[in-house]
Parts: C-alpha cells; structure tokens; sequence
C-alpha cells in the first residue's frame, strides 16, 4: 500500500482522487483494473489513451492491421512516422509515453471464434471498437458467453451510438440489432466519417468502462445512446433483453463461437429493433 | 485508538489535501490524525475536505510562521 499511495501516484491521479465517487479506493481500483480495447483505430484510440491516463492496471490491445496515411485524420493513437507499422506497436508506444505505469498487453491479430474467447476471459471489461458487423456480433457474443461486460460502440459519417452490455442484467447487441445483416453496407472507407466524432464515442466508451471498474454511477445498459453531431442531438433509447435473443434469451441456441460472415461497417442507419428515432 | 502525523508544510493545493485524504484512507475509523500545513490556501482547503469526507476536524492551532496544526478523527471508512 505505501508504495501504491506515494507523491507521484497522488500527484497522477489527484482529479480522480479529488472525487468524492473515486477517491483513493478508486483509483485503486482502476489500478487494478485489466481492460482489453479490440481495434486501434478511430474508437480504440482515444479509448486506450484515455484508459492509460487513468492509470489502468493492463491494458490489452487487439488489432493485426497496419497504420495507413487514411487512419491518421481520426486515430489518433497514431502519428505519421508509424506508417507501415503495426497499429498495436504504435499503440504501445504512444500508451507507455502517456503513462508508463500501465501494463500494455499487444494481441497483434485477428481475434476469431477460436481464439476470442481465451483473450476475453483475461480482462474485466472490453471496448469494442472494430470496423465490421461480423466482429461486432463475435465480440458480442464471446463477452457474453465468458461473462466479461463491454461497450459496444459504431460510427459512420457523422453519426454515433453505444451501449454497455452486462451479460446476463442488460440487452446485448443481437437483443438490440437482431440478426446480423446480409448484402452491402456502407463503411466508413466508401461513406466517411467526421474524424472527431471518433473521440466523442471513443471518450464515452472509456468513460463507461472507467465506471463499471469504479462502480460509480450508472452503466449504460439497457440503453443506447445515438449522437448525431451535426445538430450535436444526443438521444438515449431505452432497450431491453429480448427473451427470444439467440444468445441471451430464454431460450439461448448460440452457446460456442462461429466465425460470422458478413458485411463490414458498425453503422448502416436504423438497426432492426431501435426501440428510438434520431 | 493511534494518533498519526502527517507534514504538508511543502506541499502545495491540491496535493495538500489529496495527501491528507489519502491519510485517511489507510486509518482506521477512530484514529487521530494530526496535520502540519502552511499557508492559507491549504488551512481553507485541508479542513474543508476532511468535513466533506464525512471525518470530524477536532481543532486547529497556529504555531507561527503561517504553520497550523489541524487535528481530525477518522469517522468511518470512505475513500
């Protein structure tokens, strides 16, 4: 305890301790915490950097792409001269400049229904930031199966939306969007996306994972909360467990992980069962 | 019951009452805590803490110099 309470760690982490809602047992707790962000792109990055300022314990890093120039208007994690390197290197590095005390674990791959599980299982809460529906639903489905929360969070042009899953208490992402869609969807590569609204959702989704590690406030489960920031409209939909849900319903048939086929892009406008309207 | 001591006298706010709220972290409810500070800034800001945390300030004694001694008693364990 006396070297986990010293000058420097006060001095870190005094914003957080100052809060009557985290104090010292807090930022204990975050210290203590193992949170795996899966994609280090335009959602992990400010997920992981935020994160690592607030002094996560571990902080596990799943992506198998390389930086490319079209990355560097919103993923920030990134900088120009890691062009042509590993995003989870570059991730590493700019985390461990950030703050050196936080335990960066790379998982440089494609996580699929054969190895997501596994990697899940290690961590406390998971930030899904990837790219396409059929890792959307696997991630879903792998953080549920093991029990691990997450957040779940998509952008497209300029429009964003989240939730927060707890297995077994609140809707998971098949609950909300139902089965995952067939044919062509529109991502980011063909329609846009407003490079800062990446921070926006980004920011929120460590914020959440922050939360549960902490237990302060309110997890956003059971809603979904959409952002569109040209009018800068913030709406929260109340969502709900389906009882019909394939893998956390009543009756659940989705009890091991398959390999999803499907399209790419988290955003294709209004999913199949949003309970809102943006 | 133990009576702790904590010196501030170098530190500046907020780490003034970030390092006593920490103090009180590690006590047990009943233990005393006696502080050195200096300066006004942290005789308003160290006190005013300690009563929002939920522990009492049991008083507060100059010993010149702009140096206060400020007694309190950890109430329960919080944060």
């Amino acid at each position: 305890m006396e070297r986990e309470l010293d000058d420097a760690f006060l001095e870190r982490y005094s914003r957080h301790i100052l809060l009557p809602e985290v104090g010292v047992a807090g930022q204990l707790r975050i210290r203590r915490a193992k949170v795996l962000v899966v994609g280090a792109g335009g959602l992990g990055s400010p997920a992981a950097l935020y994160l690592a300022a607030a002094g996560v314990g571990v902080l596990g890093i799943a992506d198998a792409d390389t930086v490319d120039l079209s990355n560097l208007q919103r993923q920030i994690l990134h900088g120009t001269a890691d062009i042509g390197t590993a995003k989870v290197e570059s991730a590493a590095r700019r985390i461990a400049a950030v703050n050196p005390e936080v335990a960066v674990v790379v998982h440089r791959e494609y996580l699929t229904a054969a190895t997501i599980g596994a990697v899940v299982s290690q961590y406390d809460f998971v930030v899904e930031g990837v790219d396409n529906f059929p890792s959307k639903y696997l991630v879903n489905d792998a953080c549920v199966l093991a029990g691990v929360p997450f957040s779940m969070g998509g952008i497209l042009q300029f429009v964003g939306q989240t939730m927060t899953v707890l297995p077994g208490r609140t809707a998971c992402y098949r609950c909300v969007m139902g089965e995952p869609p067939t044919g062509k969807v529109p991502t980011c590569a063909s329609a846009g996306v407003f490079g800062a609204i990446a921070g926006m959702l980004g920011s929120i989704q460590a914020a959440e994972a922050l939360k549960f590690v902490t237990g302060v406030g309110r997890p956003l489960g059971d809603a979904l909360l959409c952002f569109d920031a040209k009018a800068m409209d913030f709406m929260k939909s109340p969502v709900r467990r389906d009882p019909s849900c394939p893998l956390c319903g009543d009756h659940p048939v989705i009890r091991e992980l398959a390999d999803q086929a499907g399209p790419a892009c988290p955003q294709r406008g209004r999913p199949a069962r949003w309970a809102g309207a943006v | 019951m133990t009576v702790f001591q904590l010196d501030i006298t170098r530190y500046c706010c907020p780490l003034t009452f970030v390092k006593v709220k920490a103090q009180l972290y590690r006590l047990a409810p009943g233990d005393i805590l006696e502080v050195r500070l200096k300066g006004a800034e942290p005789l308003e800001n160290v006190p005013a803490t300690v009563v929002r945390e939920g522990h009492a300030v049991l008083g507060i004694e100059s010993l010149g110099g702009g140096v206060h001694l400020v007694r309190m008693q950890k109430m329960a364990a919080g944060a």
